[in-house]
């Protein structure tokens, strides 16, 4: 229900007015303008034979599909150490959703299911963790205490995540600053989702119960690109300890947002890093429309008359003008509602087409569960509804904006509830929400943030004492710094654009293991950076095999031309030796010299017909007869510029 | 210093809450060699060691602190926390049944203990209504709390007071009662207080909760709503046990107390009836029989209660290269009643016999169970059987050895005379002893049939 094929006048004033510009031309001085301050919460699975609390195996997947058994749950709110009961918690329970969890036999076990208690935490996992706590530079506690954090979305099936913190106090240097680490904690992964549709929501739970780190930064990134950067670089910390997960959903970053007069908004399930700018840029925005449609509010209000503006709005059910409705919605399980003192803040801007209506509408999905579409507005430039007719009816005024909501009919008092309660949200500003990354940048509302009343200690394990002498141990074995990394990098002037992938990749032992074998530092950074990125891309896999084949390649002589094939091939190999992939590329050793003479007898070969308009056609073509042969036997730069020779002879 | 301001601490780390003069509930600010650490002193559990600290900082979490590497203390205030579970007045509306809801310990509802980390029981009709709102769409609930102990503290003075506090409020008017208790000896309490209270004619009913309630997931909630809507609605005026059909949040079995059995450590759906099948389902609409030989729910008030019990009884679990010795020792420490669970049809080895033999002829009565739970004793099949019968073994057709020990000692409770503690032990009450076995009665899936495997993809587990 978005206002972006045909934005109204009022969308595009109010976005003139809230003065957004993309990311592209903002200029720092922007952020600092809103007091734009973020902060990262990074996930990284750790790779380890075992789940955290239980011995199914890690890291195997099943498709959506694919399941030997399903159970179904309901969360209930429950009561906080200190005796309250959490916000998210009991709007949660409002929706009453049935979850839907699919086992599979070989992922999931019945600890999964809730139905066995924890395992002592995999100390393996532990020890990955205490590693990147202290190349966070955090104080280790002297004792973990596994701690319950609710999460009442389902997507873990005890109604809690188990966590435990590792350290606090950490700090990482950012190319300009310092940004502190608030802390680094070690817990399970949880369930994916695999569809959430009115009150049925489904989950896997082949992810569910896998270790992963949770590094927290405090809200000292002051720009998108600082944000950017802080993420990249504790990826690439963690991914340097040799000892994480890689692939899709192998990291993944929450990002807290806010600007001045804001609220600490959560966007959760950022998928790439890249993402980061886009979606802390449009969120602060969304956060300066949200104070400025506040700011018109309270013009329009006095104090009482915003203690009391609840009362005010009221439904009807648009009997009289069903045959109006949207086609498929039934009159009974429609409601008009008059949103006394809104009118021209329903299509007020509050993100690239999107406006204030869509934030109603979200929240009907997630917390009266009704599909969307599930309103109509006054204030939509495309409307075929007759509002003048519904104004009437709901004794509106000229200052008030309607809305007509529908979906299922015992929905439909929980809907209400919502819309007005999103509306009083309004008066205050920017609600504390948890919102979804989506890819094109802007966000949906996905919960209320939960507060610190949602954490318990975990009553099934005790505490685990995390001595000096295993810190001692762990710390000897650290790699370097991920600074010395980027310096290393710099110094041996590898390309740029290779460093994000060697870093990401853990790959500068495996560079610096080239350049040892002889290899020139450029050339291999870009070996690893452009050719074995373009080969392997995101995906997984163990990537050390490369120098062995490249050592051997050069005592065998082989000129270094045929390494990209070689390694294309070893990529998808089991056995990548340089005999086997030889064989498989079809190498066979040629002379130089036996291939030059080939060149003036394919010259003639070479239909002029095909010359075309490229000068270099005949060149190209010649090449493209001979490169096979000549790979591994000749540079392919000479093998051109013989051609190029013949051609000028 | 305190109680209050050192619960749970020892050794080390009361020396170091001492020497610094803080102690429980203080915000203090720890400087350790591993760093600064502010939070909230908590209490700790006598089980964990003494020398760490528990600190709840500010992100919710807790931490523990080597006592060893703090250097200083500096206390910034204090915040003590208070756990109350919401109370809220449980409304009252006439037109709705009564029910009674006796609690015996367990995790009904509970809240956290701090000194132990462990859960406590949240009990009064209004903290259960601020927990379990449904709970009063269902009925008038009122509670009586009459003793708090773990399940496996149950005994026989506890099963006594219940089945007198079940006659007093059956006398009373009740429409129903739920008895709230632990999981793990559930199915002892139920068969004793089937035995205890005969020819009731309301509902009782057992619930408890495999999954603490202080968790989103618990099975709490639902199993109290699906007892006390049993006890408020249900036609079958029976002890039974109310506890979870599949893992799924989806209905509830309700179990005859005799019949009833725990068969997993930690699943939900744990309670099974064995060697016969569940008397009915129970879901927030209500119960749906699945057999209609129950015992109806009536209006009169005509209860019988026999609360007597010989705790001088025990159940042998026999096993391969049993010693004489061992039944010796229990005739020579007075035990009046033994129950045997044996192997396979009702059998124990030769080596025992003379110990049988001396213990019957000291009077001691001696009854016959198998460990295989499904199935009948049948002691004339082979030459040990008969052998065994004639030296004074009873066997108890297909009674649960649980449910035969039970049976047994509130059998000898009323009489050392063993023909009438036989014609007591063979008689069947409630269901402890049937006179078929249902082809459907003993079903034990075996996962990874194809067969199976199709049925679990297709129902909720």
């Amino acid at each position: 229900m978005s206002d972006s094929d045909n934005p109204g006048s009022v969308y595009l004033e109010t976005l003139a007015r809230v003065g957004y510009v993309s990311r592209k031309v903002a200029e720092p001085s922007l952020y600092r303008d809103l007091g734009f301050r973020c902060g990262l919460e990074v996930h990284q699975q750790l790779k380890t034979a075992r789940k955290l609390f239980c011995r199914c195996p890690a890291g195997r997947y099943q498709d959506g599909e694919s399941y030997d058994a399903q159970l179904v749950r309901h969360m209930r709110p429950t009561l906080s150490e200190l005796g309250e009961y959490d916000g998210t918690a009991l709007m949660e329970f409002k929706t009453r959703k049935n979850i839907i969890y699919r086992i599979l036999g070989e992922t999931a076990c019945t600890y999964d299911i809730d139905d066995t208690p924890p395992f002592p935490m995999n100390r393996e996992a532990l020890n990955i963790a205490i590693e990147i706590a202290l190349l966070l530079g955090t104080q280790v506690v002297g004792e973990l205490h596994i701690t319950r954090k609710q999460y009442l979305d389902g997507s873990i099936p005890t109604g809690f995540q188990r966590t435990a913190i590792v350290g606090i106090h950490g700090s990482i240097p950012l190319k300009t600053k310092p940004v502190r680490i608030l802390q680094l904690s070690i817990e399970e992964d949880s369930c994916r989702e695999v569809s959430d549709i009115g009150h049925e929501r489904i989950y896997s739970t082949d992810r569910l119960g896998m270790p992963l780190v949770e590094t927290v930064t405090y809200p000292d990134l002051l720009t998108p690109d600082e944000a950017r950067e802080a993420a990249h670089y504790i990826r690439f910390l963690a991914r340097s300890t040799g000892k994480v997960n890689v692939g899709i959903g192998a990291g993944r970053e929450d990002v807290n947002v806010s600007i001045d007069g804001g609220t600490r908004v959560e966007i959760k399930g950022v998928q790439h890093i890249r993402w980061i700018p886009d979606l802390t840029h449009n969120e602060a925005f969304r956060q300066k429309a949200l104070l400025a449609i506040r700011e018109t509010l309270r013009s329009r209000f006095t104090e009482t008359e915003i203690q009391d503006w609840s009362a005010q709005a009221h439904a009807s059910r648009p009997k009289d003008h069903a045959h109006l409705l949207p086609v498929g919605v039934e009159p009974e399980a429609a409601m008009a509602l008059n949103l006394p003192g809104f009118s021209g803040l329903l299509a007020h801007f509050t993100n690239p087409g999107r406006c204030f209506a869509d934030e109603l509408s979200d929240r009907l999905k997630v917390v009266a569960c009704i599909e969307k579409p599930n309103l109509a507005h006054s204030e939509e430039a495309s409307t075929q509804l007759p509002w003048d007719s519904i104004r009437k009816t709901l004794g509106a005024s000229d200052r008030d904006a309607q809305i007509l909501l529908w979906g299922p009919s015992a929905d439909m008092e929980t809907a209400i509830d919502t819309v007005i309660e999103r509306c009083q949200l309004a008066f205050a500003g920017v609600p504390n929400e948890t919102r979804k990354a989506l890819a094109d940048g802007t966000t949906l509302f996905e919960r209320v943030l939960p507060g610190p009343d949602r954490m318990y200690p975990d009553t099934d394990s005790a505490p685990i004492p995390i001595d000096e002498q295993d810190i001692e141990t762990i710390r000897a074995g650290l790699p370097e710094p991920v600074e010395a990394m980027c310096q290393a990098l710099a110094d041996w002037d590898i390309p740029e654009d290779c460093h994000a992938f060697i870093l990401k990749r853990n790959l500068l032992p495996t560079l610096r293991s080239l350049i040892v074998n002889g290899w020139d530092p450029a050339y291999a950074g870009a070996l690893l950076g452009h050719t074995l990125r373009s080969v392997c891309g995101d995906r997984p896999g163990d990537l050390t095999w490369l120098v062995a084949l490249a050592d051997d390649v050069r005592k065998r002589g082989l000129d270094r031309d045929i390494l990209p094939v070689l390694i294309a091939r070893g990529y998808n190999s089991t056995s990548p030796t340089l005999d086997a992939l030889l064989r498989e590329v079809g190498y066979s050793a040629i002379t130089g010299e036996a291939l030059r003479k080939q060149i003036p007898g394919l010259a003639e070969q070479f239909s002029p017909r095909k010359r075309q308009r490229s000068p270099y056609a005949m060149r190209n073509w010649i090449m493209g007869q001979l490169r096979k042969h000549a790979l591994g036997n000749l540079r392919l730069s000479s093998l051109s510029n013989w051609i190029d020779e013949m051609e000028r002879a | 210093m305190s109680d209050e301001r050192t619960k749970g601490y020892r050794g080390e780390s009361l020396e170091t809450l001492e020497a610094f003069s803080f102690g429980v509930w203080d915000d203090v600010i720890l400087t350790t060699t591993r760093g600064e650490f502010r939070g909230i002193i908590l209490p700790r559990s006598e089980f964990d060691d003494s020398r760490h600290l528990v600190l709840k900082l500010s992100t919710g979490y807790n931490v523990g602190i080597d006592v060893r590497t703090i250097t200083a203390v500096a206390i910034k205030g204090s915040k003590e926390a208070h756990y109350k579970i919401p109370e809220k007045e449980f409304p009252v509306s006439p037109d709705k049944p009564y029910v009674k809801l006796l609690g015996t310990g367990g995790t009904i509802a509970s809240r956290l203990d701090y000194r132990t980390g462990a859960v406590i029981p949240a009990f009064s009709p209004g903290e259960l209504y601020g927990a379990v709102p449904e709970l009063a769409d269902i009925c008038n609930l009122s509670t009586e709390k009459l003793f708090g102990v773990f399940s496996e503290n149950m005994g026989p003075h506890e099963y006594k007071t219940l089945a007198r506090a079940i006659g007093q409020e059956i006398e009373n008017g009740i429409d129903g009662i739920v008895v709230g208790h632990g999981t793990d000896t559930m199915h002892h309490t139920a068969s004793a207080l089937a035995f205890m209270v005969q020819n009731s004619p309301v509902p009782i009913v057992m619930v408890g909760s495999q999954r603490s309630s202080d968790r989103p997931s618990s099975d709490a909630a639902l199993n109290l709503i699906h007892a006390t809507t049993t006890a408020a609605t249900s036609d079958i005026a029976e002890v039974m046990v109310c506890m979870f059909g599949p893992t799924s949040d989806e209905y509830g079995l309700l179990h005859r107390g005799t019949r009833v059995r725990k068969m997993h450590s930690s699943y939900r759906s744990t309670f099974r009836t064995i060697g016969d099948t569940p008397l009915a389902t129970v879901t927030r609409e209500g119960v749906v029989p699945l057999r209609s030989d129950y015992n109806p729910r009536r209006t009169d008030r005509e209860v019988a209660i026999l609360p007597t019990f010989e705790d001088r009884v025990t159940l042998l679990y026999y096993y391969p290269n049993m010693h004489p010795d061992i039944i010796d020792a229990i005739v020579d420490v007075g035990y009046k009643g033994i129950v045997i669970a044996g192997t396979g049809l009702g059998h124990v080895n030769k080596p025992v016999y003379p110990a049988i033999e001396r213990a019957t002829a000291a009077g001691v009565a001696i009854y016959m169970t198998v460990q295989t739970l499904w199935g009948y004793v049948h002691m004339f099949v082979y030459d040990t059987g008969r052998d065994l019968m004639a030296k004074g073994i009873i066997p108890t057709e297909n009674m649960l050895p649980e449910v035969a020990y039970i049976k047994l000692g509130w059998a000898l409770g009323q009489t050392d005379d063993l023909e009438k503690v036989k014609s007591l032990m063979l008689t069947p009450i409630c269901g402890e002893i049937t006179e078929r076995e249902p082809h459907d009665g003993y079903l034990v899936f075996q996962g990874g049939m194809p067969e199976i495997e199709d049925f679990m993809k297709r129902v909720h587990k």
